[in-house]
C-alpha cells in the first residue's frame, strides 16, 4: 500500500480556520491527509504542541494563523512567526527535514489558497515518506 | 531501628555527582549514623557479584548516577532495581540524560569513527574498533555493547524518586537523603528540590520587560549584574527550569544554563525553552527576526543541553 502522508492542521479560529472552512463549502477539492485542530490564535501553538504532533503519529505539521497586522489579539500571530524559524533550526539539527512544519498565513477569504497549500504540503511529506518515530533507531 | 542500607552507583557520567555526595560535608556523619553503605564503586571494593548474590529488595535505597548508554550500565540498573526498594535517579544524566545525552545528535558508527579514527591525535592506522568480543591465546575478551542510544534511567527502569542537577547541589542532596533517613519520603515520583517554581523565583536579578534584539554568547558581553540576564540578551535558561539550586549560576553572572530539569507539569524542557526565547525576540518582521535567531548557533546544546534523550524526540535522526 502506498504511503498516505498524516498531516496535522492547527488553524487560528479568526482567519484561518474560516479559510479552512471556506475551502469546504465552496466544494473545493483538496488532499484528505490534513487533520485540523483549532486553536484561538496561532500564537497559542507551542513548539512542544508540534513535537507531540510528530511523536504521536503526524508526518507533516500545517500551523495557519492570520496574516501579520490582521491578528484579532493584534499580536498573536507574530509569536508564532517567532517561534517557527527557531524551531525549525533546531529540528534541521536534529536531522529532520524542513518541509515537515510549514507555517502560513491563510485569511477567511483565501479558502483556494489553503486547499492547494494542503496539496502541496501532502506531495512533499509523501516524498520525505513517515516521520521516523521511536527515536528512529534501534540501538 | 535497624540501619538502612545504602548503594550508590554511577553509570554514563563524569564523576561529578559523587563529589556532590560528598560535599553534604559533616552531614556524612549523621548519613553513616543512619546507614551502611553496601555498594559504592568509587569509594569501596564491593563487587558486582556481591551485590548480584544480595536478597531481592535488600537493599533499602539506591542513588543511582549516570545515563545508560551500554550494556553493562542498562544490567546494573536492572539489577540494582532488582535488589532496592526505593531507586533514586540521582542528578541530571540519570534523570535527564544530561551532557552524555548529547551523544544522541550522533550514532555509535559515527562516534567511533570519530573517537578511533578521525580525532587529530588519534594513531590507529590499522582501523581498530572496539568489539564486544575479541578471541586471544588467554581466552576471550568482553566488553559492554555500545549502544547508539544514550537513555534515562526512567526508559530503563521503574524509577521512584529524582534529585536533579548537574550535580545536585548540596542542600537538594541533604533534602533528600533527610527524607530518607527520617522514613518522611514524598509521594512517589517527586522530584526532590526546595522549590518546584523555575530558576527566577530564587533569582535576586531585577526583571522588567524582556525584549530582545541581538542575543550573546557569553564571552561576547559582561552583564549587568543587577538586571535579569534574558533581558541583556543573553540565553538565561531559568525561565524554563526548576528552581531549588538557590540560582548560584546568575549570582556569578553566569546564565542558567537548566541542569535542574523542566518546572513541573512541563514534558519537554527544550522546547519549554525555545517558546520563552523565541517570544521575547522584539522583531515582527521575518527578515530581522531570522537575523536575531541566527545568533543562536546551536539551538540544541543550548535548549536541551541536559534534556535531549529525555525530550519528545529523544535524538536526532541520522540518514
Amino acid at each position: 500500500m502506498s504511503f498516505e502522508p498524516k498531516i496535522l492542521g492547527i488553524l487560528c479560529n479568526w482567519c484561518s480556520y474560516a479559510g479552512a472552512d471556506l475551502a469546504g463549502t465552496s466544494r473545493k477539492k483538496y488532499s484528505p491527509n490534513v487533520r485540523v485542530v483549532r486553536v484561538m490564535c496561532s500564537g497559542r501553538v507551542e513548539p512542544t504542541f508540534i513535537l507531540k504532533a510528530f511523536e504521536k503519529g503526524a508526518d507533516g505539521v500545517l500551523i495557519c494563523g492570520c496574516h501579520p497586522v490582521d491578528c484579532h489579539y493584534a499580536e498573536g500571530n507574530y509569536k508564532v512567526m517567532r517561534r517557527i524559524p527557531l524551531l525549525k533550526k533546531m529540528l534541521s539539527q536534529l536531522g529532520i527535514e524542513d518541509e515537515r512544519v510549514r507555517l502560513e498565513w491563510i485569511s477567511a477569504s483565501e479558502g483556494d489558497r489553503f486547499a492547494s497549500i494542503v496539496d502541496e504540503m501532502t506531495e512533499q511529506v509523501r516524498k520525505l515518506g513517515p516521520f521516523p518515530r521511536n527515536g528512529g533507531s534501534n540501538g | 531501628m535497624a540501619k538502612l542500607k545504602l548503594a550508590l552507583y554511577w553509570a554514563a557520567s563524569c564523576g561529578g555527582c559523587e563529589i556532590a555526595q560528598l560535599q553534604i560535608g559533616d552531614k556524612l556523619l549523621k548519613l553513616a549514623e543512619a546507614a551502611d553503605i553496601v555498594f559504592w564503586p568509587v569509594a569501596i571494593d564491593v563487587k558486582y557479584k556481591d551485590v548480584e548474590a544480595m536478597p531481592d529488595k535488600s537493599i533499602d535505597v539506591c542513588l543511582f548516577n549516570g545515563a545508560i548508554r551500554n550494556s553493562e550500565q542498562e544490567h546494573m540498573a536492572n539489577m540494582l532495581r532488582q535488589k532496592s526498594k526505593i531507586l533514586v535517579a540521582y542528578g541530571s544524566c540519570a534523570y535527564e540524560g544530561c551532557i552524555p545525552g548529547l551523544a544522541n545528535l550522533f550514532n555509535r558508527q559515527l562516534i567511533f569513527e570519530r573517537a578511533y579514527l578521525e580525532t587529530p591525535s588519534t594513531d590507529n592506522n590499522d582501523g581498530v574498533l572496539p568489539q564486544t568480543n575479541y578471541q586471544v591465546p588467554e581466552g576471550e575478551l568482553t566488553i559492554p555493547e555500545f549502544y547508539d542510544t544514550v537513555k534515562t534511567l526512567r526508559q530503563t527502569v521503574e524509577v521512584d524518586y529524582v534529585v536533579p542537577g548537574c550535580p545536585p547541589e548540596e542542600r537538594t542532596t541533604w533534602l533528600a537523603l533527610e527524607a530518607i533517613i527520617e522514613g518522611k519520603l514524598p509521594p512517589k515520583g517527586t522530584v526532590i528540590t526546595h522549590n518546584a517554581k523555575a530558576v527566577c523565583d530564587d533569582c535576586s536579578r531585577k526583571r522588567d520587560v524582556k525584549k530582545v534584539e541581538k542575543f550573546y554568547r557569553t564571552f561576547e558581553i559582561i552583564p549587568d549584574p543587577e538586571i535579569c540576564l534574558l533581558e541583556q540578551g543573553l540565553l538565561c535558561a531559568g525561565i524554563a527550569t526548576r528552581g531549588g539550586c538557590s540560582a548560584p549560576c546568575p549570582q556569578a553572572n553566569m546564565p542558567c544554563t537548566g541542569c535542574y530539569g523542566p518546572v513541573d507539569g512541563v514534558i519537554d524542557q527544550g522546547a519549554h525553552f525555545l517558546s520563552a526565547v523565541a517570544s521575547v525576540i522584539d522583531s515582527n518582521d521575518p527578515e530581522e527576526i531570522q537575523r536575531i535567531i541566527d545568533d543562536i548557533h546551536d539551538p540544541v546544546g543550548t535548549f536541551y543541553r541536559y534534556s535531549l534523550p529525555d525530550s519528545l524526540l529523544r535524538r536526532a535522526r541520522i540518514k
